[in-house]
């Protein structure tokens, strides 16, 4: 909302020196953010200049010397506008002058001294849509009257100030002139003064020639007036001023008394060409499918959500957001049917979010009060019969299901001071709700409020508080920490335990976007869930939620490989997203990506699956489930965009709880490795305590054994098989060596383990440590068909 | 003999004391004191001498024996030295080279930024809680007091999924699920921080960003309770003298409402482009819970009352890190992630 000071100043005695800026502090203190403040108008050092000569510049084709009086002196100036000529009166920049485009220099235009610059209306700082014909092709022609050597911005009563204002959702009254007088009122403890309504009517009854129907209860009060033979014709300057400082294009008196009122009332309304009608007006919802031409010209298809006008056989408005074309007031206008009404909110907004957002469906979303109605409808006549000289026709056509008392809430000083922590008095908060206008009456400590209903924003004590929290200030409060007993606070220390684990082992975290392109929201992922999509996506490439967290790490890691990172080892907690049978539900995840080089201590190494492997059993072990998983290589649950012999799904207490391994080839070149760790379905399982376990004192006995087996024999078949035949001598066993090549026959590998055998209660004889190894290599000969190396 | 014993003893000690190894060392010693040792020999061969000699040269030999061990032992200890010397010269290295060293990886700004949140009000006694991020519109909007339709739902663009679900555009989304789930009516005390979406994308909006949100119900909640612990948490995050101020707004699920400025941690309240020369700095919206929030939800407003409050983590990352775009935050280049590896500042609060 852009409040022009001059229009404001018609309801308020403001002070003459008035700080705009302070203003708009004020307001803001008051709740009521604002984006800008300052002068309609940003030039200086103008005046009013008349052109004494005007010819030709000799080296130019459309360029002019022009001799300007400025009252005090004459000044050369050349000018290039088309326009310029003797005896015009004129705008001149002296040099020193900032304009919106620059400063003004004395200078020579080829040749010729030029000491200023004759000024168009678009060089003062004005939008173009403001601007007339005249006004877009040249400078600005001032009328014979204006006085040379004065200011042009007064003269053309332009020295207006004008706050943009951010309002809140809730302060529709303050769309309006009004409404913003009994605010600022309010601030500075001013009254508002009264609207003048006063207009002749004749002794004509509209009722008798002119009918209402209203046939929904979206629309809750609709006045008609009608007012003949105006004279179309440009509106007074202080009109057209006030409409540019607020934003809106002038077009003609009657467009912009509807516009002017507007701006003053808050209340829409709407002008008919009372010609074009058939002496009646309908409200109706829409027939879907019912198709009607706007203003703009163009053909809406409309739904049965939308609320229209008829003139009892067709459409002809879109309630709230913008009249028909046939019925519009054009140059040949002479009868007017005014509307003012009221349209449910709800349905205005979701008509004009498809079709147009205008200053009337604005107003109409954030709620009116019927009290402006029959203002507005009255004080357009005022200003018809003033400026377009309209006879007003004797009676109203009227519909009204509104009430328009005062809403009366009851509050006490303790309910105020008990929510705003404060200790304000009884007097000070009837004052208060005085300058706001607002009606009291105290009974012993209940203060009856009564709240006229311009202030649409409240019904409630609360909102009573908030009022008075606005008005006298909350800054002064003494701030202090809520009185509740004390007790300990929780957190989700296991997530954080996970995180601070991933960061020990090397990774750096990320936070991805969960929104990623469709055909990548899959990825990494082998069920029959389906796709969550976005209704309305911004961008193809962020449609749809991922359905797992790898993907988003994959992302990143893209991101890093197109600006040339290696060694991107990272990890994230995060959700995924899934839907099946129209249940959408999100899983929490662990997932890691490993790519180029991991540091081991001291040693580099290149990633392979080995080393993401590590980083898997590490967190399984640091939760608890050592000894409790297994990496399962299971090719028809693995998803297609994983390497097949370099991944495997993990497996705890033989329940699939993850994936591991190396992405697929095709669809990434470099050796690229995730993980990923459905952490819901992981710590759902039950680990037991961390307890300590007795230490031996007696000495372990270490034995290596080399065997050389098939290619096929997995490193976990053996693990196994020396586990069965140790027995409960052997505490451990470790691969200590891989060996393929000279010496080994193709086909066949050699590992090397190394065996631990201790007893918790004896020294343990060589004889039966030797026992042991020996019924080790037996079995594992039996069973792997292993050889001794 | 007597001149053979001196002559021997003499020769070996020059030979002592010029030896250059340990081993040369013992090789003396054993020519000299050993089994068949030089001085050893003379004393077989004392057998011819007089019974008055005999006494008188065992002595001069015993004397030359002890002289000679005595001076081997001091030798050795020098070259002990020496060699120690040596090895040590030889075990000289550049420390300047770089180092052999685990690599740790690092925690990710906004994360730190929540963690260094969550302890803050954990040690208050709150409680961090979560709710979906895929929420429903009746959490998301219809408990906290804005129906459909309403006005207010401009304020924040939603990625819809179906008309029911989308993504929730403000953690407040979880205020109704802590009240719905607290049957018992005990105090509130939570905090959630998290995600959230909004559509919008640009240089300072992403359509992924962060907030906490904070709900403290009970009895007798007043907005002096918010203030003193907006103060508590805005100098934990931001320092000792950071003040605030209190601006009315309008959020419609509370009421009473405001923004919350701070005081430009930059200049300190003088003016400064990071304030835009006004000293303050917005950071919080806030506000009483608004008793429909509150009676929908199973409170009962004339019992109860509480304060919100939520702030966007993002830029408090931003601030505290000076980073400029918030487009760093989620692009997650690994050379910006690899930065965030340093314990914190840590700001003393005063209250």
């Amino acid at each position: 909302m852009k409040l022009s000071i001059n229009f404001l100043r018609d309801y308020l005695d403001l002070d003459k020196d008035l700080d705009v800026k302070k203003l708009a502090e004020d307001m803001t203190s008051a709740g009521n953010e604002y984006d800008d403040a300052g002068k309609l108008i940003n030039a200086t050092n103008l005046v009013i200049g008349e052109i004494k000569e005007c010819t030709m510049h000799p080296d130019s084709d459309h360029l002019h010397c022009c001799k300007v009086d400025i009252g005090d002196k004459v000044l050369d100036i050349v000018c290039g506008a088309p326009n310029a000529r003797k005896g015009l009166k004129v705008i001149v920049a002296l040099p020193g002058a900032i304009l919106p485009g620059g400063v003004i220099k004395k200078s020579v235009i080829r040749g010729e001294e030029s000491n200023g610059m004759l000024c168009s209306i678009a060089e003062l700082g004005l939008e173009n849509k403001f601007l007339t014909e005249a006004d877009k092709a040249g400078i600005h022609e001032l009328p014979l009257d204006a006085k040379v050597g004065e200011d042009p911005i007064k003269y053309m009563k332009l020295d207006d100030e004008v706050i943009d204002f951010d309002l809140t959702a809730n302060r529709g009254d303050l769309l309006s002139i009004l409404g913003m007088a009994y605010e600022v009122g309010a601030i500075y403890d001013k009254k508002v003064k009264d609207i003048d309504l006063s207009h002749k009517e004749n002794k004509e009854d509209l009722n008798d020639s002119f009918k209402l129907k209203i046939n929904t209860e979206n629309c809750s009060i609709f006045l008609a007036k009608k007012v003949k033979n105006v004279q179309i014709k440009e509106s007074p300057d202080f009109i057209k001023n006030r409409l540019i400082a607020s934003g809106i294009r002038p077009i003609n008196n009657v467009v912009d008394i509807s516009n002017y009122v507007m701006l003053e009332t808050g209340q829409p309304l709407h002008f008919y060409d009372a010609d074009t009608l058939k002496g009646v007006l309908e409200v109706r919802m829409a027939e879907e499918g019912e198709k009607l031409t706007t203003l703009d010209g163009i053909e809406r298809t409309l739904k049965t959500e939308d609320i229209v006008i008829s003139d009892g056989e067709r459409s002809i408005g879109l309630a709230g957001v913008m009249g028909g074309l046939d019925t519009e007031i054009t140059d040949k206008t002479k009868n007017i049917i005014i509307e003012a009404a009221i349209f449910d909110g709800v349905k205005v907004r979701r008509t004009s979010n498809s079709i147009l957002r205008s200053e009337a469906s604005n107003r109409f979303e954030k709620g009116l009060d019927s009290n402006r109605t029959y203002m507005a409808i009255e004080r357009s006549c005022n200003l018809l019969e003033k400026y377009a000289d309209a006879e007003v026709v004797g009676g109203m056509a009227k519909y009204d299901t509104t009430d328009r008392s005062d809403k009366v809430i009851d509050i006490t000083t303790k309910n105020i001071n008990s929510i705003l922590g404060m200790n304000i008095k009884e007097e000070d908060i009837l004052d208060v709700f005085r300058r706001l206008g607002f009606k009291t009456k105290v009974n012993n400590d209940v203060i009856t409020v009564s709240v006229p209903k311009r202030r649409i924003d409240i019904s409630i004590k609360e909102d009573l508080i908030e009022e008075v929290g606005r008005i006298y200030g909350v800054n002064n409060i003494k701030g202090k920490l809520p009185d509740i007993a004390p007790k300990m606070g929780s957190y989700d220390k296991v997530s954080r335990q996970i995180r601070n684990k991933m960061i020990d082992l090397g990774l750096s975290e990320t936070l991805s976007y969960i929104l990623v392109p469709e055909n990548e929201s899959k990825m990494f992922t082998k069920d029959d869930y389906e796709k969550v999509k976005l209704l309305d996506p911004l961008s193809e490439d962020k449609n749809t939620l991922r359905h797992s967290l790898s993907v988003a790490l994959y992302k990143i890691y893209q991101y890093n490989k197109a600006r040339d990172n290696k060694d991107v080892c990272i990890f994230e907690m995060g959700k995924a997203f899934q839907k099946k049978a129209d249940e959408y539900s999100e899983t929490n995840k662990l997932a890691a990506l490993m790519s180029g080089d991991y540091y081991l201590g001291i040693n580099k190494q290149k990633v392979d699956f080995y080393v993401i492997k590590g980083v898997a059993e590490e967190i399984l072990d640091y939760l608890g489930y050592n000894s409790r998983y297994s990496f399962v290589k299971d090719k028809e649950n693995l998803p297609e965009d994983m390497h097949p012999g370099q991944s495997a799904l993990i497996s705890v207490n033989n329940d699939i709880v993850g994936l591991i391994g190396k992405i697929h080839p095709s669809v990434e070149s470099e050796d690229v490795y995730i993980l990923e760790i459905d952490l819901d379905k992981l710590l759902s399982k039950k680990v037991s305590k961390m307890k300590y376990k007795e230490i031996s004192k007696y000495p372990e006995v270490k034995k290596d054994i080399a065997i050389v087996v098939d290619d096929k024999v997995t490193s976990k078949d053996i693990e196994v098989n020396i586990k069965k035949a140790g027995g409960s001598l052997l505490s451990s066993s470790e691969v200590f060596d891989i060996y393929t090549g000279k010496g080994i026959p193709e086909g066949k590998k050699s590992l090397a383990y190394s065996l631990t055998f201790a007893s918790q209660n004896r020294t343990l004889t060589d004889d039966e440590i030797n026992k042991a190894v020996e019924k080790i290599i037996e079995r594992l000969e039996k069973e792997l068909k292993a050889e001794l190396r | 003999m007597k001149d053979e014993i001196i002559s021997i003893k003499e020769n070996a000690i020059k030979e002592i004391k010029n030896s250059e190894s340990l081993q040369q060392l013992n090789d003396l010693r054993v020519m000299y004191l050993g089994k068949k040792g030089k001085l050893t020999e003379l004393l077989r061969g004392m057998g011819n001498l007089s019974k008055e000699e005999r006494p008188i040269m065992g002595a001069l030999v015993n004397e030359a024996k002890e002289e000679l061990n005595s001076e081997i032992t001091k030798r050795e200890e020098e070259l002990k030295k020496i060699e120690l010397n040596k090895k040590l010269e030889e075990e000289d290295i550049d420390i300047t080279l770089p180092s052999k060293k685990t690599r740790r990886g690092s925690k990710h700004p906004l994360n730190r930024i929540i963690e260094e949140v969550e302890d803050l009000f954990v040690s208050m006694g709150y409680d961090v809680v979560s709710g979906p991020e895929l929420e429903t519109d009746e959490y998301c909007f219809e408990r906290l007091n804005l129906p459909k339709g309403h006005p207010a739902r401009d304020m924040q663009d939603s990625f819809y999924i179906t008309t029911e679900y989308l993504l929730r555009t403000q953690t407040s989304a979880v205020q109704a699920r802590t009240m719905m789930a607290n049957t018992e009516k005990t105090p509130i005390r939570v905090i959630v921080p998290g995600k959230t979406f909004r559509r919008e994308d640009d240089a300072t909006h992403s359509h992924q960003f962060n907030q906490v949100e904070g709900l403290v119900v009970d009895k007798n909640i007043s907005l002096a309770d918010l203030k003193g612990t907006l103060e508590v948490f805005m100098k934990k995050m931001l320092g000792q003298n950071t003040e605030l101020r209190f601006r009315p707004s309008y959020f419609p699920f509370t009421e009473p409402s405001y923004e919350v400025d701070v005081s430009c941690f930059k200049c300190g309240g003088k003016g400064c482009n990071l304030c835009k020369q006004t000293g303050w700095i917005e950071l919080l919206g806030s506000g009483i819970v608004h008793p429909n929030v509150l009676k929908m939800n199973g409170y009962d407003p004339d019992k109860y009352s509480g304060f919100a409050f939520g702030v966007g983590l993002d830029r408090l990352a931003m601030f505290k890190y000076g980073i400029t775009d918030i487009r760093l935050l989620y692009q997650n280049d690994v050379r910006f992630l690899k930065q965030f590896d340093r314990k914190d500042e840590e700001y003393e609060i005063k209250y």
